[in-house]
């Protein structure tokens, strides 16, 4: 396909690896944030190709592991309720909350459904006008213009008996929280290429000032990933620290300023939860008091459910690239993808999932 | 879950509140949401996540990027491969 085969080219993608080898000449710890991206190393091996003074940690950047328990305990409880349709992107459906999961909640009887677009559920709605359809909606700046779009689509045409229960978070304030910890040990980010295709990256200029760190916009094929790589061993190495796109035929330095205008036309910016990392100031986006009449949270009560995370998952770490997924005693073994302990096994680009998909040979080897 | 997917632009249909269009990936082809790239037309390429185009694809960028890194592979290509496995 074009705009992908290309960019998938093992010729190019060994010249980019020569020419990171000839100019990186100290240690570096590059983070991509997106799970997309991580998932695309792991598959196609690129941190076992680059020099070992490269190593590449992966960062919070998969949706699906980030979103907090209480929102999953909130989406099971209202699974379990005969008149409410619960409405979800697929790989939700495992996601251990605290008791259960949707897939579990879905075997017992609960209407659980599956789709790839937000515009689906106001199908669903529309078909099923005298049962409450809720779609949980989650996801990051890439995902919120069309789930903003499919929450003012459903006023426009008065359906009444759509709602959404929405766990949106942003990725330039994680970026904030990750360089102010004090274990951070990243030199370099990859920023996620899709996110700043709709927010472009005039935000992330004031990270790389403030934290002295060189940040490029990457694409996510493995040609892409090698060539951000060496864009930001080259500014290492030069003691230079800015904002650079690699991913340019996607992204440019506004961003998409129509799918911008959709977000906060439905949403604004406050304080969230991430699972694994905690409460992060200004960090998610939620319904605006204007589209209250959507907002499946308000509407159902569910403002009070709590949840504590399990002691034994170390996704925390993981997500905050301070330890890999290796690293945990439960890998492979009390947690797989057919059952995680913890969200970073459940989606594809969550980092243990993808461990476990391309690397688990090796641990056992080595085990 | 942030995966985004360049197709290209079949036709494009305004419905009332909404843009959309049909999108060719490979041999698929989808009913996609366009509201958000007013600019583009049938025959462009479009990245799209979750059912919307959320940009137009920058044909001169990809072919500046590409002829850059395309140069880089030639230029690999006439030195022995030192490594004969490839990722894939």
């Amino acid at each position: 396909m074009k705009y992908l085969d290309e960019y998938r080219d093992a010729r190019i993608a060994r010249a980019l690896l020569a020419e990171i080898a000839q100019n990186v000449h100290r240690p570096c710890v590059l983070m991509e944030i997106c799970g997309g991206q991580t998932h695309t190393i792991m598959r196609y091996g690129l941190d076992e190709l680059l020099p070992k003074t490269v190593e590449l940690v992966h960062g919070p950047g998969c949706p699906v592991c980030v979103t907090p328990l209480e929102t999953i305990d909130k989406a099971l409880e209202l699974a379990s309720h005969p008149e409410i349709i619960l409405v979800s992107y697929g790989d939700m459906l495992r996601v251990p909350g605290s008791r259960s999961d949707l897939f579990r909640v879905k075997a017992l009887g609960g209407d659980v459904r599956i789709v790839y677009s937000p515009t689906e559920t106001l199908r669903i709605a529309r078909q099923n006008p005298e049962r409450k359809v809720v779609f949980l909606a989650i996801g990051f700046e890439t995902t919120a213009p069309a789930n903003a779009m499919a929450i003012q689509q459903a006023r426009q045409e008065r359906i009444g008996n759509f709602s959404a229960l929405v766990s949106h978070v942003l990725v330039p304030p994680a970026i904030r929280a990750l360089m102010t910890s004090p274990d951070c040990r990243v030199s370099g980010f990859i920023a996620p290429g899709h996110v700043c295709t709709v927010m472009g990256y005039e935000e992330y200029e004031k990270l790389a000032e403030d934290f002295r760190v060189p940040i490029v916009v990457g694409g996510f094929e493995p040609v892409d990933l090698l060539q951000a790589v060496l864009m930001l061993v080259r500014q290492l190495e030069s003691g230079t620290a800015k904002v650079e796109n690699q991913y340019a035929r996607s992204v440019n330095y506004r961003g998409n300023v129509a799918a911008q205008r959709a977000v906060e036309e439905v949403f604004e910016i406050s304080d969230q939860k991430w699972r694994g990392i905690g409460v992060i100031p200004q960090s998610g986006l939620r319904i605006r008091e204007e589209y209250g009449d959507y907002d499946g949270s308000r509407i159902f009560g569910l403002a009070s459910i709590t949840a504590e995370e399990p002691a034994e998952c170390i996704s925390a770490q993981v997500l905050q690239g301070l330890r890999k997924p290796t690293d945990c005693p439960a890998f492979a073994m009390r947690c797989t993808p057919h059952n995680p302990l913890g969200a970073p096994m459940v989606s594809s680009e969550g980092a243990c999932a993808a461990y476990y998909n391309y690397r688990r040979n090796l641990v056992r080897v080595e085990g | 879950m942030c995966l985004a997917i360049p197709g290209k632009i079949l036709s494009c249909d305004e419905l009332g509140f909404a843009r959309a269009g049909r999108v060719q990936f490979g041999g698929i082809v989808r009913e996609v949401r366009l509201d958000f790239v007013p600019e583009a037309n049938t025959g462009d390429y479009v990245m799209v996540h979750v059912g919307f185009a959320i940009s137009k694809v920058d044909e001169s960028e990809a072919k500046r990027t590409y002829e850059l890194l395309a140069q880089m592979g030639a230029l690999e290509g006439e030195l022995p491969a030192n490594d004969p496995e490839t990722s894939s």
